[in-house]
Parts: structure tokens; C-alpha cells; sequence
């Protein structure tokens, strides 16, 4: 059990699942030799050498295509975008023939690969490199899309993408690689994914994150249990596709009240298809209307202007407050 | 049927001005006198300009930035080439070029502490396109550009300029095909720097040359000396010649070498040798451009020295008017998302406003 970052966590990760499994392989720009532009495949070219760490010339669409083709074959490539604002180049490799394989050929040609991109804002990055634009993934059926909070998860859950039969998008809260440290277990570890995690359970509010957005989440919760004495359920969804219907049913079912934290744009969201799953399944439970925290219908603005454009714990607190006021 | 050769091709290489600055007389563009210390002033301009940018940026006073120091032969020769008509389509690493252009020198400082105001250009006849951040994709724009040139009756090009890694892209191959098929007046500069963050040049593409990929698409192409500002302003003056003679595009690589790290995120050492880059500074362009006006008696330390002061105080204004406080709005995304209004962003702006309020105009806590 070592204290990591999660930059270390997914390092790991990836290292563990290199050692178990020898057709497991790391490929993308830059993350042989300079170990990723965030030092998240940091030592793999030492340790597994050329052959399964490749740096790739800089192609985006040929980095999936060619990783669907070794997938194909029975191989588990694990590819990275060096940001999510240069994964849309791979756009036509992905919607043509990473989601649709399996159903085109009823299961007979599978393809167990992982694009793995870091997501999101808050960093003062240049354009292209603070976007979440998780729910063009998950709109693609065959796509699933996976999201950790921290680097406990983010270990856990980048084995089980590795592992699993489907291709995965995994999307790595940039803003969150060096915040913070978790105990990581030494051992592998590996997390359903499609499964949410109520990281705190309550009885009068039920607030739903992923991703980056779990830490405001988090502290917005801390501040109104401390101010109003009430009870805050907490889900951190950590997969957005599969949506873990389940367990934000369960919850609202018992809160009556919900409030959905997102980073991305506000229309077509997850937050919107979790509000319309709360709709379906616990309509007539509900003590309020689904409140909802998310960035705004515009295109990301430059660094200079985002700290008010991403969702912050001041935003979730006033809502928290706004729907057991209701 | 026997087996024969039916195609050949060659690639030329140009160099005007050696190394330590010495002019081959015959292809010397004698250039007037005015010209040339316009040239170098340009250069020893972006060089300050650049090295301030890396200061301001270690002090915490400027963004993220890919440091432009060592490309200067390529955009500006390139820049004071093209006429007003001309369309300026750059990547990242052409800032002296943007000068010469029209930009002023507070726009890249803008641009990389992260304003969009840093795109504005004073004039819109300037005709620059804004810094493409996703790698190749300005090369169709560059086609498409010059294609609409030539629908309105224009005699002009489209000049785009791409780097050794942008080679790899879609974009690059399917914009020179497009380019070639519609004989479009389009001139693609590949710049390249031998590295494309820490993947070197021999990584990139096993092409004997960068300019032989204008040869698959049936484009003309030459390897320039792009640390040779006079090499470059043959190349391109010949280049855009050819395509607004109607013949069509015109590939130029421009050999040349990143002094300097990707961008202030990155750290060279973790990929190349402090020989190679010593080894490349010896070939940068000011300093046989300098050794070339010293020849041709123009030039001395004294007014070398003269001149980086004056350049230096230029910048110095530069700087001092983009740390001056501004009151640009908070909500000016909402104001350009579409050229049609729509009620949902008009409540959503009253939104976001009323939340800036609420926390007190303080950076928001993202945990």
C-alpha cells in the first residue's frame, strides 16, 4: 500500500496489466521515450521495451485504426490521445468500426482496446485542451466510457478497461493527476465498470458526479451537512456508459431529491440522460425537480476567462441548498 | 511487355547563404540594402520577442507557449514575400511571420495568457488565419482558401505552414491532394524542425526527405536551408510565382531545427542530446544573416548592439501594454457561440453572471 498520485496509480496500472498479460501494449505520441506528455507511461519503454511501447507518428486516426487492427488479431492495445481535444481526428476510426465490430460480425471480431485521454479544465492550458466531451463517446453505442475520481479508481478501473472485451474510452481527469494522493493496495485491483459508487450515503439529497467534478462535489457536501445538519448521498458514477441505472435509482428513490454536478456543456450531457432516467424510474418520489450544475452551452473559452466557466463547489452548494429548500 | 522505369524524381536543395554566411554569388536575389536590414530587424524583433515570452512565462506572467526561437529564416522571408491578397495560414511556430504580417506584438502575449482577444486582428484585410493548436488540420483551410481566391477573381495564394509531425496527419496528405487535383494557388511550407515534441524526425516518416511527399500528389517541391533567410526568399518567391501563374500549388521544406523545447510544458532533455542542440545553434539563422550584412558593409556591432535595444524597448511596450488592466467582460463566450440569438443562452448568461456574483468574481473552487 504506497500513497500515489494518480498519474502513479494509472502507471501502475498499466505496468501490472504489461506484466500479466503479454498482449497488452502501449502506443501514441510521445509516450515511449518522453514517457507521455504527463509522465503517465513514465518507464514502461525500460521496462518492456520498443515492441510494446510504441511511439507513434503523429496520427491520431491511424493511432485507433492501427490499434483496432492489433485488436483484431487478439492483441489489447491501450492507445492514448495526448489530449481529448485531438481524439475527434480519430472520430471516423471510432463511430465506423471500433464501436460497430462486434454487432457487424455478431460477436465473431471483438476488439478489447482502451483509448485512454486526459479530459477537462482548470489547468490554463492552451485551446483544444480543457474541454469534457464525455457524452459524444457515450452517445455511440458499443462505446463504453469510463471516468475515475481519484487514483484509487483510476488503477482499478484502467485494469478492468484492459481486461474487458469491448473498447473503452478512458478519460482521465487531467486536473486531478497530481492534486492529491490515495492509498493505492500494492496488489492488483480491479472495479466493475458500469458500476457507481455511493462514496457517502444520506437519506435527504442524493448528488451525482464523475470525473474531475467529484471534488467540488465532495467539499459542496461537506459544507452543507456542516451548515444545515442534513443527510448527503453521494455518487460518484465512475462509467457513464454503461450508466449504472441501479444505484441512482435506489438513491433517489430514498432521497426524494437529486442534484447532477457536471463539467461538460449543459444540453445533451450525461446530467440530461440521468435526469431523464430519474423520470422514468422514481418520478414519483420526488420531493424536487432535478437540479442540475453544469458548464454552459458555449464554446469553451481560453484560461483566461474558464474559472468561472467550470462548475465549482460554490455552484453545487447553492443548488444543494435550492432543492431541499424546494 | 519488359519491365520498365516509368517515372523518376529528384529533390532539390537550396542554400544561399552558408553557414557562417558566406553568399553564393550566383544565386544571391541581391536584394536592396533596405530590404535586408527590414529582415534582419524582423528577426532580431521575434528572437527578443521570444525570449522575453520564455521569461514572462518562467515568472508565472504568461501561459503555456511553443517557444519560436531558431525558425525565424522560415515565416518572415516568407511573410515579406506575400501581398496584401495573400493568405497567411499558419501552425504555431511562425510568430515573426504574423508580425510582418500585421499582428501586433500583443497579440501572442495575449493569446498565450489565454485571452481570445489575442486573435483579433487590428484588420481583418490582414488576412491571417488564427494559430491552429490541432496539428495539420489548416492545410485543406489553406486549399480551400485559395480555391475561393480564384472563384473571385483574385490573384493570389494561400500560404500554410506545417510541421515535420504535422506530415503524419490526414489533413496534410487529403489538403495537398485536394490542392493538386483543383490546381489550387496554395504554398505549403513544411517547417521542418527535426522534432515533433520528443519524436525526432527519423521516427516521424522513413521519407528520404520531407519534400518528396509533394511528389506522390504530382506537386512541384524544394528543400530549402530554412535557417537561410535568402534561400527561403528564393524558394518562395519562386513558389508563388508558380501558383499564381495558374499552375498550381508548391511544397517548400524548410529544413531548420527547434532550438528551443515544444512547448514551456516540456523538457527536452528527456529525449535529446545537449550536443545535437549545441551542434544546431551553430547554424541559427541571425547569426550568418548578421555575418552576411557585415560582408555587404552594413552592418557592426555597434549598430547590432543599437538595434537590440531598440527591439528590446519595442518589446518592453509590448509587455507593458498587455499587463496594463483590462476590463474585458467575463461573458464574452456567450456572446459568440452562434451569429443567431437563442433564449437558452440568454438565461444561461443570466445564470453564469448571477454566479460570478455569488462568489464574489473570486476563481471558483474546482477542489
Amino acid at each position: 500500500m504506497a500513497k500515489l498520485t494518480m498519474v502513479q496509480a494509472i502507471n501502475l496500472a498499466l505496468t501490472q496489466e504489461m506484466e500479466r498479460d503479454p498482449s497488452v501494449l502501449v502506443l501514441g505520441e510521445d509516450v515511449a521515450q518522453d514517457g507521455g506528455v504527463f509522465r503517465l507511461t513514465d518507464g514502461l519503454l525500460e521496462k518492456f521495451g520498443p515492441v510494446r511501447v510504441l511511439d507513434t507518428p503523429l496520427a491520431e486516426s491511424a493511432i485507433l485504426g492501427t490499434s483496432i487492427g492489433m485488436a483484431m488479431a487478439g492483441l489489447r492495445p491501450v492507445c492514448e490521445m495526448q489530449f481529448c481535444g485531438f481524439s475527434y481526428l480519430m472520430m471516423g476510426q471510432f463511430e465506423a468500426h471500433a464501436t460497430r465490430m462486434r454487432a457487424r460480425t455478431h460477436g465473431q471480431i471483438t476488439l478489447p482496446l482502451v483509448v485512454r485521454m486526459p479530459y477537462g479544465g482548470g489547468v490554463r492550458a492552451l485551446e483544444h485542451h480543457s474541454e469534457s466531451r464525455e457524452a459524444i463517446w457515450a452517445h455511440l453505442p458499443g462505446a463504453k466510457v469510463v471516468l475515475p475520481s481519484g487514483p484509487r479508481n483510476a488503477r482499478a478501473l484502467l485494469a478492468a478497461a484492459i481486461r474487458d472485451p469491448d473498447p473503452v474510452v478512458f478519460m482521465e481527469p487531467k486536473h486531478s493527476y497530481r492534486a492529491f494522493r490515495e492509498e493505492v493496495p500494492d496488489e492488483p485491483e480491479v472495479m466493475p465498470i458500469g458500476k457507481a459508487q455511493v462514496v457517502q450515503s444520506g437519506t435527504d439529497v442524493t448528488l451525482v458526479s464523475w470525473g474531475a467534478m467529484m471534488r467540488p462535489t465532495l467539499k459542496a457536501a461537506a459544507e452543507i451537512t456542516e451548515k444545515r445538519g442534513v443527510s448527503i448521498e453521494v455518487i460518484d458514477l465512475l462509467s457513464i456508459a454503461p450508466l449504472d441505472a441501479q444505484t441512482i435509482t435506489d438513491s433517489v428513490r430514498k432521497t426524494g431529491r437529486c442534484v447532477v454536478v457536471q463539467e461538460a456543456p449543459r444540453s445533451f450531457g450525461p446530467s440530461s440522460e440521468i435526469t431523464a432516467l430519474i423520470n422514468d424510474k422514481a418520478f414519483l418520489y420526488l420531493e424536487a425537480p432535478v437540479a442540475r450544475v453544469t458548464g454552459y452551452d458555449v464554446v469553451t473559452p481560453y484560461f483566461g476567462r474558464e474559472k468561472h466557466y467550470i462548475p465549482g463547489a460554490g455552484r453545487v452548494a447553492r443548488a444543494l441548498e435550492a432543492t431541499l429548500d424546494f | 511487355m519488359p519491365r520498365k522505369s516509368v517515372a523518376k524524381f529528384a529533390i532539390d536543395h537550396l542554400q544561399v547563404l552558408d553557414e557562417q554566411g558566406v553568399v553564393d554569388a550566383k544565386l544571391d536575389p541581391k536584394l536592396p540594402d533596405e530590404r535586408l536590414l527590414e529582415m534582419y530587424r524582423w528577426m532580431r524583433l521575434a528572437r527578443e520577442l521570444d525570449e522575453r515570452m520564455l521569461k514572462l512565462q518562467r515568472q508565472g506572467r504568461l501561459g503555456t507557449f511553443p517557444p519560436n526561437t531558431g525558425h525565424e529564416a522560415v515565416s518572415i522571408p516568407v511573410a515579406m514575400a506575400m501581398g496584401p491578397k495573400d493568405w497567411f495560414v499558419g501552425a504555431f511556430r511562425e510568430t515573426g511571420g504574423r508580425l510582418v504580417r500585421g499582428e501586433p506584438l500583443t497579440s501572442p502575449l495575449y493569446y498565450y495568457n489565454g485571452w481570445e482577444e489575442g486573435n483579433i486582428l487590428p484588420d481583418p484585410a490582414l488576412r491571417i488565419t488564427p494559430i491552429s493548436v490541432v496539428i495539420g488540420c489548416q492545410v485543406p483551410h489553406a486549399v480551400g482558401l485559395a480555391f475561393a481566391s480564384r472563384y473571385q477573381g483574385e490573384d493570389a495564394a494561400a500560404v500554410c505552414f506545417i510541421g515535420d509531425g504535422g506530415t503524419s496527419e490526414g489533413d496534410f496528405h487529403e489538403g495537398l491532394n485536394f490542392a493538386s487535383v483543383w490546381k489550387a494557388p496554395v504554398v505549403c511550407i513544411v517547417q521542418n524542425n527535426q522534432w515533433a515534441i520528443s519524436i525526432p524526425r527519423s521516427a516521424q516518416t522513413a521519407s528520404q526527405t520531407m519534400a518528396q511527399k509533394a511528389i506522390a500528389f504530382g506537386i512541384p517541391c524544394l528543400q530549402v536551408d530554412g535557417n537561410d533567410a535568402l534561400a527561403m526568399w528564393v524558394a518562395i518567391n519562386e513558389a508563388l510565382e508558380h501558383a499564381r501563374s495558374g499552375k498550381g500549388p508548391y511544397l517548400i521544406e524548410a529544413v531548420t531545427y527547434r532550438l528551443m523545447m515544444h512547448t514551456t510544458a516540456d523538457d527536452p532533455k528527456k529525449y535529446r542530446g545537449e550536443a545535437e542542440e549545441k551542434c544546431a545553434w551553430e547554424k541559427e539563422p541571425l547569426i550568418r544573416f548578421r555575418a552576411y550584412l557585415a560582408a555587404r558593409g552594413l552592418w557592426d556591432d555597434a549598430k547590432d548592439e543599437a538595434l537590440i535595444a531598440e527591439v528590446k524597448e519595442q518589446v518592453d511596450q509590448a509587455v507593458r501594454a498587455f499587463e496594463a488592466p483590462v476590463d474585458w467582460a467575463q461573458d464574452t463566450a456567450f456572446d459568440h457561440v452562434y451569429g443567431t440569438d437563442h433564449p437558452h443562452l440568454h438565461e444561461q448568461r443570466a445564470e453564469f453572471l448571477a454566479n460570478v456574483r455569488f462568489d464574489g468574481g473570486k476563481e471558483a473552487d474546482h477542489g
